[in-house]
């Protein structure tokens, strides 16, 4: 009698060809594409990464924050610290954005931890308010009004000369090219990271401290650990996608890169609309959220307002989002982590 | 000399913050929901009032007690059609439609108003300062303080010697079993946020006499009132007061050290209490 326990279906492996083949399309899409799809692809796969990382945060371990931006603000500020004081490549300091927002989180996580629930929600935001203000202060980096990223800088980095020639684009266009092909690279590892996380053993205490965290302990998970894994995890790759994002701009200031509408209140949006706690959901809605921003784009505050209501009716009327809604009706899943006990067959018992 | 002036001018911002905070403590109180809109509700309730004030010509104090029945309707409607549907279990319905409502409500507002701050209008009262000693005291900062009091004594009173304060503390200790005794929880809700709304416009009348306001300012108020809600300790409206009066103090002595350093000192005081004492000054004995 030999039980199998597996998680793969067969909707899962055509998505997984489907998915390779996307990939591979838009790794080549600077051939063809203009410079303008090439940013707003940028900024979709930046906003996807942010709402994967809110998701695993909300959605999978319960952590609802809305001090992203602190994340987002610090990984941008250490990337132009390092530049601008190390001297270092702007290529590689995004690196140090990821480290520059886990030492944020480290402190943020023992003030925030001790809050719970929805008192969390506005904790995160405090200490969001508190690097923003502290950062506002650092005067080398331009103080409350901000700074730009030097010249020689961003004209010599790495891999840019390279692109420049491959495809005969000038140099500006040449970074636009190599930071959507990063942020390729980051949304392709964050999804994989994710679902790889969520189908291993802490993937499985994961959900169980979300469903419910003392039949959780009870069973041995050690759920402080797993919010501190989440939130740490969460933190370095919503620092790196921070430093990536203001390596393009090449220009920063406290009030934009801690923004609370950019960074956390578009992600929630996107999340909750798409479908909490579902890999599938910030995929579908980061694609609604630039649909709506396109055709919204002269309204200016009406668009925000259409996404909030929005969000709230999906809320109310479908939790799990829009691609809850899709799932429920048709049992797909794309990226499946349920665990299914698989029978042998009787012929061969 | 100075510095009796300061942290007596903190005291006094103190009373504004518990005014901000205690709507928000009192909803948190009775149903465990924490409106993320707060802050964008005071601000709609200054810009009901400027309204007000400026098609009938009245006087702010007169205007702001138009505005306290249509502020109560708006809760009671917003509770009974709205918040009412995401209460349970699940902490993320709540957090995130209020969220949702905040920025709403702030585009809303822009939309509305445009982002030009605006102030209600001043008269001699407003700006009159009486001398205490050697310290002059605004007449203005003097009656937030007095209102917060009041406030505070009324829900005080209202909770504990009224049948609907027996309601409210029946249902927030178990709503189901309150439902057995003829209370209707939703109803009670949408009562309790109601006041919550008489209290926010009230808050509203002083944020807008005292000083400018636009559209986008609701956050930063909603994360003072916060701060004095948890410094208090849950379920304690006196506590609340202390909150707002350590976080008042702590911008005032800021600012007097460096103007840059108003915001990021009441901030930093939160922080250093939350570090101290998690469940605030004066927690209640249980949750």
């Amino acid at each position: 009698m030999a039980y199998t326990v597996r998680t793969r279906t067969r909707a899962s492996g055509i998505a997984a060809i489907i998915g390779a083949a996307i990939v591979l399309a838009l790794v080549f899409l600077p051939l063809f594409a203009s410079r303008s799809l090439i940013q707003d692809m940028f900024l979709i796969l930046t906003m996807l990464v942010l709402a994967q990382f809110w998701n695993l945060l909300a959605g999978y371990g319960g952590l609802v924050s809305i001090g992203q931006q602190a994340f987002v603000g610090m990984g941008a500020y250490t990337l132009f610290g390092v530049v601008i004081l190390g001297g270092i490549d702007p290529v590689a300091a995004i690196l140090f954005s990821g480290l520059g927002a886990l030492i944020i989180a480290i402190p943020t996580a023992f003030f925030a931890f001790r809050l719970n629930g929805a008192y969390f929600a506005i904790g995160t935001w405090v200490i969001a308010e508190v690097v923003r203000l502290l950062v506002a202060q650092w005067k080398t980096l331009g103080g409350g009004t901000g700074t730009s990223l030097p010249r020689e800088a961003t004209r010599d980095m790495w891999f840019v000369p390279t692109v420049e020639t491959l495809l005969g684009v000038r140099s500006a266009a040449a970074r636009d090219i190599l930071a959507y092909w990063l942020a390729l690279a980051l949304a392709v590892a964050t999804i994989g990271g994710i679902y790889w996380l969520l189908r291993t053993r802490r993937g499985l205490a994961l959900a169980a401290v979300r469903d419910n965290i003392e039949a959780a302990k009870s069973v041995g998970v050690d759920a402080v650990r797993m919010k501190w894994i989440v939130f740490l995890t969460s933190a370095f790759g919503t620092g790196l996608t921070g430093g990536l994002i203001y390596m393009q701009k090449a220009r920063i200031s406290p009030d934009a890169a801690f923004s609370v509408t950019d960074w956390t209140a578009y992600v929630i949006f996107i999340v909750v609309i798409g479908g909490i706690g579902t890999i599938e959901g910030p995929i579908l809605g980061v694609l609604i959220f630039f649909a709506l921003q396109s055709l919204l784009a002269d309204f200016g505050s009406w668009y925000l307002m259409t996404l909030g209501v929005l969000a709230i009716t999906i809320m109310l009327v479908a939790p799990r989002g829009l691609w809850g809604l899709l799932s429920e009706r048709t049992g797909l899943h794309l990226f499946p982590v349920r665990r299914q006990l698989v029978a042998p067959k009787p012929s061969e018992t | 000399m100075i510095w009796v002036d300061t942290i007596v001018q903190g005291i006094l911002l103190g009373g504004l913050y518990a005014l901000f905070a205690a709507g928000l403590s009192l909803v948190f109180g009775i149903m465990r929901l924490v409106n993320l809109a707060h802050g964008d509700l005071i601000v709609m309730g200054a810009y009901l009032i400027l309204v007000l004030v400026t098609l009938l010509g009245l006087s702010p104090f007169i205007a702001v007690l138009i505005a306290m029945p249509i502020m109560f309707a708006l809760g009671w409607g917003l509770q009974k059609f709205l918040l009412n549907r995401t209460l349970g279990d699940d902490i993320l319905p709540p957090l995130l439609v209020t969220f949702g409502l905040s920025i709403v409500l702030q585009n809303a507002l822009l939309e509305g108003f445009t982002a030009d701050s605006q102030r209600l209008p001043t008269d001699a009262l407003t700006t009159a300062s009486v001398q205490v000693g050697t310290i002059s005291l605004g007449v203005m900062p003097l009656l937030t303080f007095a209102s917060a009091i009041l406030v505070i004594i009324g829900l005080n009173q209202l909770f504990y010697r009224t049948s609907l304060g027996r309601a409210f503390r029946a249902t927030s200790d178990d709503p189901v079993t309150a439902s057995l005794m003829g209370i209707k929880p939703a109803n009670i809700f949408a009562v309790a946020t109601g006041i919550a709304m008489i209290i926010v416009t009230i808050a509203a009348l002083y944020l807008g006499l005292r000083s400018n306001f636009d559209p986008n300012i609701g956050p930063a108020r909603l994360i003072y009132a916060f701060e004095a809600v948890i410094i208090g300790g849950l379920g304690s409206l006196w506590g609340t007061l202390v909150g707002g009066i350590i976080i008042g103090v702590a911008q005032t002595v800021g600012a007097a050290i460096n103007p840059e350093w108003q915001i990021l000192a009441g901030h930093i005081a939160f922080l250093v209490v939350l570090l101290i004492r998690p469940r605030g000054l004066f927690p209640r004995a249980h949750d």
